[in-house]
């Protein structure tokens, strides 16, 4: 077996230690950890989507819980209004924020960097006080509860199997996206824009491809959010939630595959207990943003990366 | 096969360029010499699209390049190394290459196949003619000035290009980098035909390895000929050798 062989099947048997796990998960876990793991698998799906465009993309992706809300509303509104099969509101919903995704990277992908995450926080903003005053269609403030999800889905072990089954399938298209050409060319754009047009490379097409993979994997999530708790309201499209989930990306490692949904386990993890206990919860962000900043600033998994390298490295060899 | 007429470029108030013109033809290697601030940077970036002149006409195999984008003259065959190292520092050097070889290949958008299978073969082959091969996994942004050159004529050749173009490409190198550096382009036009317009400060290089030089003086080309014309002319003498050759 060569090396690289060996250390993919060490990731590979780790990978499927942990899925084993998770699977067993709702057997001798109580009710409300099932369904806080079921909240970090949703919100670490939507941070890892996140991750595409701005670890592996570059881009400033400032407003992406807009499509997250908006794969959360479309799903409750099929559901509600249209009477539709679930399977075909399910598929709908990410498409819905795709096309989102699509037209909004249209107009931000022609400007770069902070130009674009400004305009895309504009264009989010939008979004968001159309679903926040339109209360004939999207109950306004406050928002579309009680969403008639089916039953097989509807209890806490049966939304936590569908969110673990549709994460993990998300999860795997996600990562052989990013390890194929296509990936590889998405992380020459975010180091050096410039230099991957003169080899050839059409920048703008690919950042918007990538915009609309993102924002369909995002709607997931918002679909998958509305079967875990049965509801959707403003706040999953505000930008204080886009704030959070580019938190998470940082913490765990913005330049990895895993740092998001790590990130997302520690923010809600962090944000459930400590918010049991003050109502300042925002702080402790703060505080966590800050230490970040000084001391991790490619995140945990980042972090671990560089120790390992330079544990491997051959002497006078630099990383 | 390359052919710039009259080519004109002003940066607000300052004209940058004034009226340049180049012949190259198939199989040369071209030189570009002229002091600091004479324009030859200018020249090469509206070239390879990444700056679009004011005026003049640019023709590369017979296709007006003016108003096309760096991705549309790349894929027509012209391939640019720049002056200050531009590549990607996130990934390996053989990432690096790898990403040129991949767009040539139209391979851009296969989202299936895992990256480290396609375009191998390819990209060693590279590697292994500038003499990266030894350093392939490492991080781009953990080797020295010299290699980090060579990286970036690498990276430019992953585009399989026929005309080169190189802006001052052993600046900053030590001796012994350069002399490989140059064996390197030599190799690179007698053995693989590739055609190279370049520009450089050491004068006794450029007198020493192209077949024809044009001199830029204040934004203006003043003469294109032989290494032995230009050694002749008066006016190249007064304006920027001073006499010396």
């Amino acid at each position: 077996m060569e090396p690289d062989d060996h250390s993919r099947f060490k990731w590979f048997a780790l990978v499927v230690v942990g899925l084993v796990t998770l699977g067993l998960c709702p057997y001798f876990l109580p009710r409300f950890f099932t369904y806080l793991l079921a909240l970090i698998l949703v919100t670490g799906l939507v941070a890892t989507s996140l991750n595409m465009a701005l670890g592996f993309g570059g881009m400033y992706q400032f407003h992406h819980a807009v499509f997250y809300g908006i794969g959360a509303y479309a799903v409750s509104l099929m559901l509600i209004k249209s009477g539709l099969p679930i399977v075909i509101c399910f598929v709908a919903a990410p498409v819905v924020s795709a096309i989102l995704a699509l037209l909004m990277g249209f107009i931000c992908v022609r400007l770069s960097k902070l130009y674009f995450g400004m305009l895309q926080l504009s264009l989010g903003s939008l979004v968001w006080i159309l679903v926040f005053r339109w209360y004939s269609f999207t109950g306004g403030d406050d928002g579309l509860h009680g969403v008639p999800v089916p039953s097989w889905i509807s209890s806490v072990t049966g939304s936590y199997y569908f969110t673990l089954i549709v994460s993990v399938v998300s999860l795997i298209i996600m990562y052989i996206v990013l390890n194929s050409p296509f990936g590889r060319i998405l992380q020459a754009i975010r180091d050096n824009s410039e230099r991957s047009e003169s080899v050839g490379i059409q920048v703008r097409r690919h950042q918007l491809v990538t915009q609309v993979i993102a924002g369909f994997f995002a709607g997931v999530s918002g679909m998958l959010f509305v079967t875990v708790e049965g509801s959707a309201f403003p706040d999953l499209l505000s930008w204080t939630l886009s704030l959070e989930l580019l938190i998470m990306c940082l913490l765990g490692g913005w330049f990895t595959f895993f740092g998001p949904m790590l990130g997302a386990a520690i923010i809600v993890s962090l944000r459930t207990m400590v918010g049991a206990y003050t109502e300042y919860w925002t702080t402790v962000l703060a505080i966590i943003l800050m230490l970040l900043i000084f001391f991790l600033p490619e995140g945990i998994i980042g972090f671990i990366e560089t120790l390992f390298k330079r544990s491997h490295a051959s002497p006078g060899e630099d990383l | 096969m390359l052919s710039v007429k009259d080519v004109q470029k002003s940066f607000d108030q300052f004209l940058a360029v004034k009226k340049a013109n180049l012949e190259v033809e198939k199989g040369e290697i071209v030189a570009v010499i002229g002091p600091n601030g004479a324009g030859k940077s200018t020249l090469f970036k509206m070239i390879s699209g990444h700056l679009t002149p004011d005026k003049g006409h640019i023709f590369f195999k017979g296709k007006e390049l003016v108003g096309k984008a760096p991705y549309q003259i790349c894929r027509l065959g012209l391939s640019m190394s720049f002056q200050i190292v531009n590549v990607f520092n996130r990934l390996t050097v053989f990432e690096n290459v790898q990403v040129s070889v991949l767009s040539r290949m139209k391979r851009s958008f296969d989202m299936i196949t895992p990256a480290r299978r396609v375009a191998v073969q390819e990209t060693r082959e590279i590697l292994e003619s500038v003499g990266l091969i030894d350093v392939e996994n490492r991080a781009s942004g953990s080797l020295s000035h010299g290699e980090r050159k060579v990286l970036e004529m690498a990276v430019a050749l992953g585009a399989n290009p026929d005309l080169l173009i190189l802006d001052e490409p052993t600046a900053g190198m030590a001796p012994e980098e350069t002399v490989a550096t140059i064996k390197l382009l030599e190799y690179l036009n007698s053995e693989l035909g590739l055609t190279i317009l370049f520009c450089e400060h050491n004068i006794d290089l450029v007198f020493s390895f192209a077949n024809r030089i044009m001199v830029m003086q204040q934004g203006t080309s003043i003469i294109q000929g032989r290494p032995d014309d230009i050694r002749g002319n008066e006016e190249v003498r007064k304006a920027y050798l001073g006499g010396t050759h």
